[in-house]
């Protein structure tokens, strides 16, 4: 298949960006997004040009590299990650716009490639549980009920790709973040922490300049693990929680 | 890349988030959602005629007197909201600029337009509400300025009827009512969101089914008499 790909360029972190227009030809419908991005960067590279800068690391949907705004739609169309997205999901002879994620708690540092380490700073926070190494008690002596296992389970799933922000029309991380806040709240070894624990994040959150969730649901519906809108939900009740015991 | 730290400024407490925001959001709003209500449910007198809608507005007046003096309940009733409108605007335009703030480059290529459009509807929606709601207090309750053919005096009831006979008054009442019915419905359910009220799918179902009720409910309510009277199903007299 032949299609057009606009693109953003951005030499470095401050360089003014555009978007350039660029035409591939005979692309497998078998191959993933980035395998088609790769070929195209070949085709640069042998014209001496500046290759473009994406990021990837897996290949296969599990560390949450890839992210990259596809037609206005966050890892595009499917609800997989870029990398797991295939040429099969275009039609012959489309035009498709690729964009970094777009948050200013994202800085792009060149072309599509953006800063996630606001996420990281956003765990330290909060997204642990303090326990003592080396004498691991045994795993039966604290019982964890089935239902409460599977939703953490559920929400462990979140791979911080950040697609959540990059498609929230508030630039928020809420989904993000109510997916720690579920995984860790719904087991016993969370509990110690879970008023500190929200209160920490969500300032953490707000500091390093992500908007506030205004209920919009955009994020659940970008989510390549298909987190659902309720760990936010689960967060705001634990926030109002956390006041009211005084945090 | 290795993790980096940024130093945080500030007290770090549940009252200086956004989540506390919305929090402060979701109260004011169930406020105003228990009043609007209520407002429709009064509004509705005008059936029964224009001295039992007059006789209703008295009552409201007289409500816990003589504990209270004569109005007394309903400055009360209306300290309590103007102090809601505020926290609810304040909040909505703290959120708002954040989010304004959050993304600074626009994407090229514009979000499946569904969902952004909420965040549309609501602000700018909340915007015209607060709009209408000079016009509506000015007409109604400070200036009570008549723009209908008919004689008033002081009737609440006779100045409802007067006005209504004229169409674009109906006009401008049935835009604001769309307004208030898209606002109720996300207002209401987001608001259940908000509280951590809808966690399950089952309790979401509901916080859904719930919005869409209070949504319809309001705005049919209140639209009922502008448009009876524009069409002479109640007359003044
Ligand atoms: S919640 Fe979903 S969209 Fe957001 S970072 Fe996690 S996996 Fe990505
Ligand atoms: S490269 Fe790891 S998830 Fe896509």
């Amino acid at each position: 298949m032949n299609l057009t790909l606009k693109i953003w360029r951005q030499a470095g972190p401050r360089a003014q960006g555009e978007m350039v227009t660029y035409p591939v030809t005979d692309i497998s419908e078998d191959m993933s997004f980035l395998e088609m991005l790769d070929v195209l960067n070949e085709q640069l590279n042998a014209r001496g040009e500046e290759p473009i800068a994406f990021d990837s690391d897996c290949r296969e949907g599990i560390c949450g590299m890839c992210g990259l705004m596809i037609s206005g739609q966050a890892h595009g169309p499917e609800v997989t990650t870029t990398c797991q997205l295939h040429m099969r999901s275009f039609k012959d002879g489309d035009e498709i716009t690729v964009e970094p994620w777009r948050a200013d708690a994202f800085p792009v540092i060149k072309d599509l490639v953006v800063d996630r380490s606001s996420f990281d700073r956003i765990i330290q926070a909060g997204g642990f549980i303090s326990a003592n190494t080396g004498s691991a008690p045994e795993a039966h002596s604290v019982p964890v009920p089935k239902p409460k296992a599977d939703r953490s389970f559920m929400a462990a799933a979140c791979i911080g790709c950040g697609a959540c922000v990059a498609a929230c029309p508030n630039a928020s991380g809420m989904l993000f973040m109510g997916a720690k806040i579920t995984h860790l709240g719904e087991l016993p070894q969370g509990q110690p922490e879970r008023d500190a624990r929200v209160v920490s994040m969500v300032s953490t959150h707000d500091h390093e300049g992500f908007g506030g969730c205004t209920n919009v649901g955009a994020c659940a519906d970008a989510c390549p693990k298909e987190i659902p809108l309720d760990v936010i939900n689960q967060l705001n009740k634990d926030l109002r929680r956390a006041l009211m015991h005084g945090e | 890349m290795a993790t980096n730290t940024l130093p945080r400024t500030g007290q770090i407490s549940a009252r200086r988030t956004t989540v506390f925001m919305k929090l402060l959001m979701a109260l004011s709003g169930a406020l105003f959602v228990f009043y609007v209500l209520l407002h429709m449910y009064g509004n509705l007198k005008i059936f029964a005629g224009v001295e039992a809608f007059d006789e209703y507005a008295y009552h409201l007046r007289t409500i816990l007197t003589p504990i209270l003096p004569f109005g007394g309940f309903l400055w009360l009733f209306r300290a309590l909201l103007v102090v809601a409108l505020v926290a609810h605007a304040w909040s909505a335009f703290y959120l708002w600029s954040k989010a304004q703030g959050a993304r600074k480059t626009r994407y090229v290529a514009k979000q499946a337009a569904k969902r952004t459009l909420k965040t549309k509807w609501m602000r700018w929606g909340g915007v015209a509400l607060l709009l209408f709601l000079v016009w509506h207090l000015l007409q109604f309750t400070i200036l009570k300025f008549n723009v209908g053919p008919d004689a008033v005096g002081d009737s609440p009831g006779k100045l409802v009827i007067s006005s209504f006979q004229v169409w674009w008054v109906v006009l401008i009442y049935l835009l604001a009512l769309v307004a208030l019915g898209l606002h109720l419905y996300h207002g209401v359910w987001s608001a259940t969101q908000t509280l951590g009220w809808a966690g399950g799918v089952r309790s979401r179902r509901n916080a859904k089914a719930t919005a869409t009720v209070i949504a319809l409910v309001t705005s049919i309510g209140f639209a009922l008499p502008p448009l009876a009277i524009l069409f002479g199903f109640v007359k003044g007299n």
